[in-house]
C-alpha cells in the first residue's frame, strides 16, 4: 500500500467519522438554528451539481464522450432505473460509442 | 429477571439486523461499483478495502476517486470529504433526540454507521432507537458495503480494455442517477445542483481555484445562496399575508 493514500484514508476516516459522531456526545436535545440546518440540507445536491459538471466534459479528449455520456445518464435515469442500470447503460453506450467511431 | 433483559437484548440485536438486510442488499449494486472504481482509479485491493472499512461513506469514496484522477491534494480531498459528510451531523443531531439514554461512548460506538440509508431506516422506525438495535442495523450494512467493494475490485481486474476506458464515465452516471430521482421531487433541488455546477465550471475554466477547492466553494456559494433566497420568499409571503 502506498503510505501517502493510507494516510488519505485516515484523514478521511476522521472527517467522516467526526460530523456522525460529535452531535451523539455534545447535544441533549438541543437545535441548530434553522437557517444553518437549511444549508446543510442543501449540500448534498449542490456537490453532486458541481461534481458533475464541468468533469464530465473532459473524460475523454473528445468532448462528444463526455456530453454523450451524460445525455445517456440523464435519460436512463430520469425513466425511473436503478443506479447500477445507469452505471452500465453509460458505460455500454460509450463502449459501442468508441467501437464505432 | 436477568433472563427476560438479556431476550429482550437479542431481540433488538436481531431487529436491527434485520432493518439492516434491506440496506445491506441496495449497498451490493453501489459497492461493486466503487471496488471497480477505484480498480480503474489505481488503487490497490488493499486500499480499497481499507477505505470502505475506515471511511464508509460511499459519496465521499466516489469522490476521492474522482479527485485522484484529477491530482487533486490529500488535503483537499481530505476537505471535500468533510464538506460532504457535514450534512450527517445534522442526522445523528435529529437521531439524538429519539435514541435512548446511554454512556456517551456507546452513543459514539454507533455513530460510526450512521449514513444516509441506516439513518433513514432508524429515524422512521417506531419508538425510540436502543444501541443495540444500532449496532445490529450497522453490522449487516457494514458488512455489505465492505464485501462487496472488494469483491468489486476482483471482478474489475477481468474486464476488457474498451470496457475500462469507457468506465471513466461511471462515476459521473452515478453521480447524474443520484441527482435526477431528486429533481423530480422539486425546484429547489434543481436550482442547487445548477448553480453548484455553473460556479465550479466558472472557477475551472478561469483557472481561479484548484479542483479540490473549485467544488467546495461552488458547493457551499451554491447551499447558502439557494438558503437565503427560500428565507427571502418566506419573509415576503409573511409580509403579503
Amino acid at each position: 500500500m502506498q503510505s501517502e493514500i493510507v494516510w488519505m484514508i485516515i484523514g478521511m476516516g476522521v472527517a467522516t467519522y467526526i460530523p456522525r459522531m460529535l452531535p451523539f456526545v455534545l447535544f441533549r436535545g438541543k437545535e441548530l438554528p434553522e437557517f444553518l440546518q437549511g444549508v446543510l440540507k442543501n449540500v448534498p445536491y449542490a456537490t453532486l451539481g458541481a461534481l458533475i459538471f464541468p468533469g464530465i466534459l473532459f473524460i475523454h479528449e473528445d468532448i462528444w464522450y463526455g456530453i454523450l455520456g451524460a445525455a445517456v445518464a440523464i435519460f436512463i435515469s430520469f425513466i425511473g432505473a436503478n443506479v447500477i442500470v445507469v452505471v452500465l447503460g453509460s458505460i455500454a453506450v460509450l463502449s459501442l460509442y468508441s467501437f464505432f467511431i | 429477571m436477568q433472563d427476560i433483559a438479556l431476550n429482550k437484548a437479542g431481540t433488538e440485536f436481531r431487529r436491527g439486523m434485520q432493518a439492516g438486510i434491506s440496506i445491506g442488499i441496495g449497498y451490493i449494486p453501489g459497492a461493486l461499483t466503487f471496488g471497480l472504481l477505484a480498480k480503474t482509479t489505481g488503487l490497490s485491493i488493499g486500499e480499497t478495502l481499507l477505505m470502505s472499512l475506515v471511511v464508509y461513506a460511499g459519496a465521499a469514496q466516489y469522490i476521492s476517486l474522482s479527485l485522484l484522477t484529477l491530482g487533486t491534494g490529500t488535503f483537499e480531498i481530505i476537505l471535500t470529504t468533510f464538506i460532504v459528510n457535514i450534512r450527517h451531523f445534522l442526522m445523528s443531531a435529529s437521531l439524538n433526540e429519539k435514541s435512548e439514554e446511554d454512556e456517551p461512548i456507546v452513543k459514539a460506538a454507533y455513530a460510526f454507521g450512521i449514513t444516509d440509508e441506516t439513518f433513514s431506516v432508524a429515524a422512521v422506525k417506531e419508538g425510540t432507537v436502543s444501541a443495540r438495535y444500532m449496532f445490529g442495523l450497522n453490522l449487516i450494512a457494514y458488512l455489505s458495503w465492505v464485501v462487496f467493494s472488494g469483491i468489486g475490485h476482483a471482478v474489475g481486474a477481468s474486464l476488457p480494455q474498451i470496457f475500462q476506458e469507457s468506465m471513466s464515465v461511471a462515476l459521473y452516471a452515478m453521480f447524474v442517477a443520484l441527482l435526477v430521482p431528486s429533481m423530480k421531487n422539486g425546484v429547489k433541488v434543481v436550482f442547487l445542483a445548477a448553480l453548484a455546477a455553473i460556479f465550479n465550471t466558472i472557477f475551472t475554466i478561469t483557472n481561479a481555484l484548484s479542483t479540490g477547492w473549485a467544488i467546495v466553494t461552488a458547493t457551499l456559494l451554491s447551499a447558502v445562496l439557494v438558503e437565503l433566497i427560500v428565507m427571502m420568499k418566506e419573509r415576503v409571503t409573511k409580509n403579503a399575508e
